[in-house]
């Protein structure tokens, strides 16, 4: 903005642009370091990690003594293939994945993603290994380490903690909770948002409270009878009659209840926003309220439900307290296993190796920032907007 | 739209809440006021041993459980009445603490532990969320528009991340030879232990949230400043009114709704902190109610979970939640029947 647009009394004095830069630049360093300093954490040794010096943690001379370090050909090696796959993502991909209909541009982009995902990893774990060796015993004082970065953390959690395996329950929780919540919460928000009787208005009330509620006093209710519902079952389903508690399935199914609130909160001030006339218009040319809901507003509620969608990822992912209580340890999904390296406080390998899990669990978070930020920043707003 | 279509449509979400939200309250309810316990029985026995002239006997009286034909010990479920409460509460320790007026041995007892910290939390976070929140919409809206994106981006992590794990996050800054215990210790020339220090511990807790929620009240208000009335702000300014002037009486006031908003999501999740307790390991320091609950959830050395006491403790805590909403409800349902 140039000054001369701006009307004068508008205009801002030096002082206070100045200290509002600084308060912005001072929130961002706030917001960010924390995430940074275990991003830099996980790929030193133990002694440095966890070193009362800055500059240890940063440069890892521990680590780059142990021999695990990257010279400087490596380095710009890594920066270029990583500005080359970015460049190749923005120039040849996104077009790509432009298609008809959402349901078919989410496919698309989820197959492109994952192939892309695994070319980075060959081009980048494998093929630059492969390229820096020799460069860097020709390169003699350039080729020296000179960063100690080690991933043996990563491969101690992922490989021999098989942490692929919590990584598994969580998927299969997360998914499960996203459809199975977006499937029941859209039919409900549409439902609710169409009709303007009392007992509509008193099932969002409710949802309100039951929002409000702890989880674990909705645990409290569940653990007992979770534990012995294989005894409680027997008279309906016979022998077969499964116990509960562990079941990674009963935990989706609680999971979505504990959320159905709230998604059917946010998806209802969503369907709000589609006009009625829409539905209406389908109705006078005969279609059924099914009918409507399927041809005419299916096709344009994605936005919102991909929104929601998120939300409810964000607290399967997130949550520690339901998995944590109902589901036991050959089951776990991936938040209460870290409760696990922490808490046995034996070495500060198993500590640097929480800090390794940290950070993979927080990496998927951060591309749906990347990727999601718009949907994210509406489907905040949508709530509070609407009151 | 017809009650059949309408109950077709809300029918599915309505039993999953109903069967998994309704049915276990209900069923807490009905567990607060009993006790499962393992059956005892009495058994005397006699041991012999050989002995020189005459067998040297003992008799014994042992309390084992009594099992059934699978080997499993049988259990037996009783009323009683209040006695969850009362030990959740204290019993004798709170009747002996209060006829002394020690509020400090109150405080010693779990529940009022962790309802004096919840309170505290709940009630010194807010402000600072909504401060913190305002300040950042405010400069950010100030920014140039090429920065915004980024800025939003950035601000969003805290938000986004795992509780838990941003809880972590902090901690490993701070506890032992943390890097920023590092420097305030530099700083001050002293020697911080924060890890042992309770009040340090709560201190950083409320630092977690107010990190981790500002950026949630950040894009509330931001989405709120972009439709202040641009009008009213130009009168404002020809009425001669400063900046400062400007934000307390135009933009705050527009902002309201939405600062209501932010207190009454941000009571409620305060309300039910629990991620800050596993996060900083502070359960030997600082308990919430939430934490309360789940710890009574947990199985102890011996596998046994008091369900009952968890029971008392969750239905405790659910009168905070009915007081947290009596006031916003009763306006909606005024507003609702002024409609």
């Amino acid at each position: 903005m140039s000054d001369a647009s701006v009307p004068r009394a508008l205009r801002q004095p030096l002082s206070l642009k100045l200290a509002s830069n600084l308060f912005l630049l001072a929130w961002l360093s706030l917001a960010a370091f924390p995430l940074f300093w275990i991003v830099a954490m996980s790929f030193k040794s133990p002694v440095d990690a966890f070193s009362s010096s800055a500059i240890n943690v940063l440069v890892g001379p521990r680590t780059l003594a142990d021999g695990k370090g990257l010279s400087i050909v490596d380095i710009l090696l890594g920066l270029t293939v990583a500005w080359l796959s970015i460049r190749a993502a923005t120039k040849w991909l996104m077009p790509m994945a432009a298609g008809e209909g959402t349901v078919q541009r989410i496919f698309s982009w989820a197959v492109i993603a994952l192939g892309f995902a695994v070319l980075f990893i060959i081009g980048f774990f494998f093929i630059v290994p492969w390229i820096s060796g020799p460069l860097n015993a020709l390169l003699g004082p350039l080729g020296r380490p000179v960063l100690g970065l080690t991933a043996e953390h990563y491969r101690a959690v992922w490989v021999e903690n098989a942490f692929y395996e919590n990584f598994r329950n969580s998927m299969i929780v997360t998914f499960g909770v996203v459809t199975v919540s977006l499937t029941v919460g859209t039919l409900a928000g549409y439902g609710l948002a169409r009709s303007g009787s009392t007992f509509a208005f008193w099932i969002l009330i409710i949802a309100l409270i039951f929002r409000a509620l702890p989880h674990s006093v909705l645990v409290a209710g569940y653990l007992p009878v979770f534990i012995n519902s294989a005894e409680i079952l027997r008279p309906v389903l016979g022998e077969n009659a499964p116990t509960l508690y562990g079941q990674p399935l009963a935990v989706i199914a609680v999971l979505v209840s504990i959320n159905q609130p709230f998604t059917i909160w946010m998806l209802r001030s969503f369907f709000q926003n589609i006009p009625v006339d829409l539905d209406e218009s389908a109705r006078v040319d005969g279609c059924t309220h099914f009918q409507a809901f399927r041809w005419v507003i299916m096709p344009v509620m994605w936005p919102g439900v991909i929104t929601t969608g998120l939300f409810s990822f964000l607290l399967a992912y997130n949550d520690f307290l339901v998995t944590s209580l109902l589901l036991d340890a050959s089951n776990q999904t991936m938040v209460p296993a870290i409760a696990g390296y922490f808490n046995r406080e034996t070495t500060t390998t198993d500590q640097v190796e929480a800090v390794a899990a940290a950070v993979s669990i927080t990496a998927p978070l951060f591309l749906l920032v990347m990727i999601f930020q718009r949907q994210i920043v509406s489907g905040l707003t949508a709530g509070a907007v609407k009151g | 739209m017809k009650f059949r279509t309408f109950a077709m449509f809300v029918g599915p979400s309505v039993v999953m809440m109903l069967m998994f939200i309704a049915f276990p309250l209900v069923t807490v309810l009905l567990n607060s006021f009993q006790v499962t316990q393992p059956v005892f029985q009495v058994v005397e026995t006699e041991t012999c041993t050989p002995g020189f002239i005459t067998q040297t006997c003992t008799t014994e009286i042992k309390t084992i459980p009594v099992l059934d034909g699978d080997g499993k010990t049988v259990t037996t479920t009783r009323w009683v009445g209040f006695s969850s409460y009362a030990n959740v509460l204290g019993g004798e320790r709170l009747t002996r603490a209060l006829s002394d007026f020690d509020l400090g041995a109150v405080l010693q007892i779990d529940f009022w532990k962790a309802l004096r910290f919840t309170l505290t939390f709940t009630l010194v976070t807010l402000p600072l969320v909504l401060g913190l929140g305002l300040a950042i919409a405010v400069v950010v809206n100030n920014a140039a528009t090429a920065v915004k994106g980024p800025v939003i981006f950035v601000s969003l992590l805290p938000f986004i991340i795992t509780p838990v794990i941003g809880a972590l996050s902090i901690r490993w800054l701070f506890y032992g030879d943390g890097i920023v215990t590092v420097w305030l210790e530099a700083l001050f020339d002293t020697n911080l232990s924060v890890a042992a220090n309770g009040w340090a511990i709560e201190f950083l807790m409320m630092f977690y949230r107010v990190w981790h929620v500002a950026p949630f009240a950040f894009v509330i208000f931001y989405a709120g400043l972009q439709t202040v009335n641009q009008d009213t702000l130009e009168s404002a300014i020809i009425d001669g009114a400063s900046r400062w002037e400007r934000l307390r009486y135009v933009v705050i006031p527009h902002l309201m709704p939405l600062i209501v908003f932010i207190t009454l999501i941000h009571l409620m999740d305060a309300y039910r902190a629990f991620e800050e307790v596993i996060g900083f390991s502070s359960e030997s320091y600082r308990i919430t109610l939430q934490y309360l609950t789940y710890d009574y959830l947990t199985p102890d050395d011996a596998g046994n979970r008091q369900i009952s006491s968890a029971s008392a403790s969750a239905m405790l805590t659910m009168i905070g939640v009915v007081v947290l909403l009596a006031a916003p409800l009763r306006r909606t349902w005024r507003d609702h029947r002024g409609a």
